[in-house]
């Protein structure tokens, strides 16, 4: 299979990229990994004129914590993740997600930031970042950095309130001193789509009482989903395995999953509740909680 | 575009379109034809190579992104008309079957047991995972992987001899 031709560069500064966004970047499409854009040209479901890719950039490969955030950048690869000690030290939830994000070679390739650009609604990584409360950076010649709220980012399936113009440079997370997440994901073999994904990330304040919670959830819903009143329901109280129960039973609810391949509607959100259960007391189970 | 693509130590140019894939150019360009072309979704593996040493899936890279970097195909493993201690324990463990993934298991699995050359069965099948095997022969592939990451690290040449 073959994508429609296209014009291809290759720039060296990120400058010469925002050039180029900037004068036609409504038929540009910015390559980064391409493990899900390349195939996607090929069944011409995506037909750029132009492909931007990204590779030859300078010092946009970081993984990294400052001023209250952890930064992932554009072309931090999945396995750059997966082997990143300053993810393992930092951040329990996107450590324990990304040795299940595709499989070993297409870690190899793709980013994390192109897969919140693409916006699968079955991806695992905007469960995460749902839960996370993560921010997305993108610049623009024109406008500079702008800082979006990754829910305001998420607009639909395949959507993204990305511009034209813009380059999605990093997503950063606000680091934590006390808690942790932990990702539960059902796949039918490596490398499917989850059937059931769910993302839990877990805040403690001094007393011991929850004091920030984040539920993300994959493949239940048109898009990825964040439960808003299941984490209201956790903020405040102490940790227990009835509050646990409460709050999958909410997360439960608020799906709403398509019978296929991979399971029944019914099937689904019971694994829902049962994977929400089981994330958030893994949540605290980490080194961190 | 112009474009220069080092496999297996030697230099291939050549003038292409920018949507040739990667495969294509070593398969036609290049004319190697051990990397194979399954399914051409990124799902099977068959067509994984070494670029600069990590493996990847070439029905989902362009040749032009690999101008200037450094392949291993399967046709660059022997080492001084030698068998590679890989394909020496696939030889073996009778690591194969029809032989149409083989390739891309001995990549991976080459790849493997330079970092770890001491593998367990469970981090054998972690990295060949995005691999596919439809003659169902995991067990001797995995077997195969160990016995050659064996010899690596006794420092043998693997000729199995």
């Amino acid at each position: 299979m073959y994508p429609a031709a296209f014009d291809y560069v290759a720039p060296k500064t990120k400058e010469e990229v925002l050039d180029i966004l900037a004068e036609r970047g409504s038929e540009v499409k910015i390559l980064a990994g391409g493990q899900s854009l390349i195939p996607m040209m090929k069944l011409r479901f995506a037909t750029p004129g132009t492909l931007v890719d990204i590779n030859g950039l300078p010092d946009l490969d970081a993984i990294e914590s400052s001023n209250g955030y952890m930064r992932i950048q554009a072309l931090a690869r999945h396995n750059d993740i997966v082997n990143s000690d300053v993810v393992s030290s930092e951040n329990t939830l996107i450590a324990s997600t990304a040795p299940w994000v595709a499989d070993p070679l297409v870690r190899n390739r793709g980013t994390l930031c192109g897969s919140i650009a693409h916006h699968d609604p079955e991806g695992d990584w905007a469960s995460v970042m749902l839960a996370l409360d993560a921010e997305v950076v993108a610049e623009s010649r024109e406008g500079g950095e702008r800082v979006v709220p990754i829910q305001d980012f998420l607009v639909d399936m395949f959507a993204t309130s990305l511009q034209p113009s813009e380059l999605l440079t990093e997503v950063r997370v606000p680091r934590y001193s006390r808690g942790g997440g932990n990702y539960q994901k059902l796949e039918r073999k490596v490398g499917d789509y989850a059937t059931v994904g769910v993302a839990t990330h877990l805040e403690l304040d001094d007393a011991g009482a929850i004091s920030k919670a984040g539920i993300g959830l994959t493949s239940v819903y048109a898009h990825n989903l964040k439960v808003p009143e299941a984490e209201a329901l956790l903020v405040g109280n102490q940790p227990s395995e009835g509050l646990f129960a409460e709050a999958a039973q909410v997360a439960k609810n608020a799906c709403d999953p398509s019978s296929d391949v991979r399971g029944s509607a019914e099937y689904k959100r019971d694994v829902v509740r049962v994977f929400v259960e089981r994330s958030l007391a893994a949540s605290l189970a980490g080194p961190q909680g | 575009m112009e474009i220069t693509v080092t496999i297996n130590g030697t230099d291939h140019s050549a003038d292409v379109e920018p949507r040739l894939l990667l495969v294509d150019f070593i398969r036609t360009t290049a004319g190697l034809t051990g990397t194979h072309i399954g399914c051409d979704t990124v799902s099977c593996g068959v067509c994984t190579v070494l670029v600069d040493g990590a493996p990847m899936k070439t029905c989902a890279m362009f040749a032009v992104q690999a101008n200037g970097r450094s392949l291993t195909t399967v046709e660059g493993l022997k080492q001084n008309g030698e068998l590679h201690p890989i394909q020496a324990a696939f030889k073996e463990e009778h690591g194969l079957q029809c032989g149409f993934c083989t390739p891309a298991m001995m990549l991976v699995g080459s790849a493997l047991i330079e970092e770890n050359p001491n593998p367990t069965d469970e981090e054998v099948r972690w990295a060949i995972s995005g691999n596919k095997c439809r003659c169902t022969g995991y067990i001797n592939i995995v077997k195969a992987i160990q016995t050659a990451g064996a010899t690596v690290s006794a420092g043998d040449n693997g000729d199995g001899q």
